[in-house]
């Protein structure tokens, strides 16, 4: 992402927001800018948005890519939102409708609030699980909705007591063209992350397991902790341990673990 | 210099024949007008991994080394395998949409960096990518890698950063074992590098999820707590020069 939610730099400055259509002058001279202002992009962007008014409609397809070696995330909202809407903020407790998101896998909640706030949304375009290694796409269309020029996208990852992949309110590209953006995977700080087998409901401990994990995650761990952190964060990571019978842990530490990003989201602006 | 006159060399010996009367110093006319140099600086961020000799790689926006979520190619399999990169610069070379190929001259310490220059023509400059890919040797299949960066937009003497995500390649299972892992973090194992058979968790190119180590239960591995990392595991310098 160009900013994560720190306004600091991203990880990787290939995540910088690239035009691959980059042929005229003008564009080069954007990309010029971005350079220019890699170390202060935060200010670069409230300014030029200050000075030009936002193009007022977009026509995108938004792919996200699940760039991990073994987890799975739940069904994906793709939210484009006013300014002034954030589905979360880092080091702030999350919503009841991010934590039903993050503790079950559940967007329904999430999708009627964003709903009644004008957000456009195009969800579940994986239609359920997107695997390890899979892709998905939406479209969205802010002709009749020309304040949502953030974009959002929040996913459950499976398996993980309440961890989520979040790209947050990033800007909307205008022109037409591909852009990158990289996710980080966020705890929602709602659930002691005891890595344990559980129902997934809201009030239950434990995460839920759907068809696709039960087989490659263990069962009988003492849990890991039962500390709930109580606010937004990102991801520590799983801990995980090598024993499918008992040890600390129900996750595989070779397989289910990650470090950040966790998903490659390409913009496409028509 | 091989790249720049397999590109060209027709237009320019055209050109300077009609201009100079067939002067025998045509190559370095040519390379003294048009030849743009960049300097790679590579920055090894790991507490304990050293790098295999990096592969370096200037090109268009067309090519690239590996596609994020596709199998990688056999070329960057070895690389990634056993930290050779000569079949991947090899193969580079005679792909379309590549302008010039370098290798490191040695492995890159934790710690330690290394500059590489590259050249291309003027002309070139102006659709230019950088692509970068170095083996995690104390690992069983990790680079460090860039992917088509775009690097156009440098004028003369300007310079830019970007910080490399590693990855898992895919191509051979995570066991850190000292029957698998080429580097010295191995000693005393049979340290295999390239096995052309494919048998991690899945046959494509994914964000590298990082070692386990048996400081921290995987009783096999040869690793310990040391050999872990996060990304980015190289911090990259691209320098313009003319």
């Amino acid at each position: 992402m160009l900013i994560n939610h720190l306004g600091r730099p991203a990880t990787q400055l290939s995540d910088t927001t690239t035009n691959s259509s980059s042929t005229t002058s003008t564009e080069k001279n954007n990309i010029l800018k971005r350079f220019i202002a890699k170390s202060n992009k935060y200010l670069i962007a409230s300014t030029l948005s200050a000075l030009a008014p936002m193009a007022s409609a977009v026509d995108f397809d938004i792919t996200i890519d699940n760039i991990t070696r073994g987890l799975y995330f739940t069904p994906i909202a793709v939210v484009a939102h006013a300014a002034n809407v954030n589905l979360f903020v880092s080091g702030v407790s999350a919503s009841t409708e991010l934590q039903t998101m993050a503790k079950t896998g559940e967007i329904e909640d999430l999708a009627r609030v964003l709903t009644s706030s004008g957000a456009t949304m195009d969800n579940n375009p994986a239609a359920g699980l997107l695997a390890p290694g899979a892709a998905a796409t939406s479209t969205l269309d802010t002709i009749n909705a020309t304040a949502n020029t953030k974009l959002s996208i929040v996913a459950m990852v499976l398996p993980s007591n309440d961890g989520f992949v979040g790209l947050n309110a990033v800007d909307i590209p205008t022109e037409p063209g591909t852009y990158t953006f990289y996710a980080n995977a966020y705890d929602a700080g709602t659930e002691a992350n005891d890595e344990l087998r559980g129902g997934g409901g809201l009030n239950t401990p434990g995460f839920p397991v759907p068809g696709p994990l039960n087989p490659v995650l263990g069962t009988g761990g003492a849990g890991v902790t039962n500390t709930i952190e109580g606010f937004v964060h990102i991801h520590r990571g799983n801990l995980g341990d090598t024993n499918t019978a008992g040890g600390i842990s129900d996750i595989n530490s070779a397989v289910q673990r990650w470090l950040n990003p966790v998903a490659r989201i390409t913009v496409t602006v028509r | 210099m091989k790249i720049l006159l397999k590109l060209s060399l027709p237009t320019i010996l055209a050109s300077l024949l009609v201009a100079c009367g067939g002067s025998s110093n045509l190559a370095t006319s040519f390379t003294q007008q048009t030849a743009v140099s960049y300097r790679v600086t590579l920055t090894n961020t790991t507490a304990a991994q050293p790098f295999s000799p990096a592969a370096i790689v200037l090109h268009d926006g067309s090519w690239s080394t590996f596609n994020l979520g596709d199998p990688a190619s056999t070329e960057l399999e070895m690389l990634a395998e056993s930290g050779d990169n000569s079949a991947l610069l090899a193969a580079a070379e005679n792909m379309a949409g590549v302008f010039n190929a370098a290798s490191g001259t040695g492995d890159i310490g934790p710690g330690e960096s290394e500059s590489i220059e590259v050249e291309v023509t003027e002309s070139q400059t102006a659709i230019l990518s950088l692509s970068l890919v170095s083996m995690l040797v104390n690992t069983n299949d990790a680079i460090a890698a860039l992917n088509r960066i775009d690097i156009s937009a440098l004028n003369p003497n300007e310079s830019m950063r970007v910080n490399a995500l590693s990855y898992d390649t895919g191509t051979e299972a995570n066991t850190e074992t000292a029957a698998t892992m080429p580097g010295p973090a191995a000693a005393g194992g049979a340290q295999e590098g390239f096995n052309a058979a494919r048998d991690d968790v899945r046959d494509s190119v994914f964000v590298h999820a990082g070692v386990v180590t048996a400081t921290d239960g995987l009783t096999t591995s040869a690793l310990s707590s040391i050999h872990r990392w996060d990304h980015p595991a190289i911090q990259i310098r691209v320098e313009r020069l003319n």
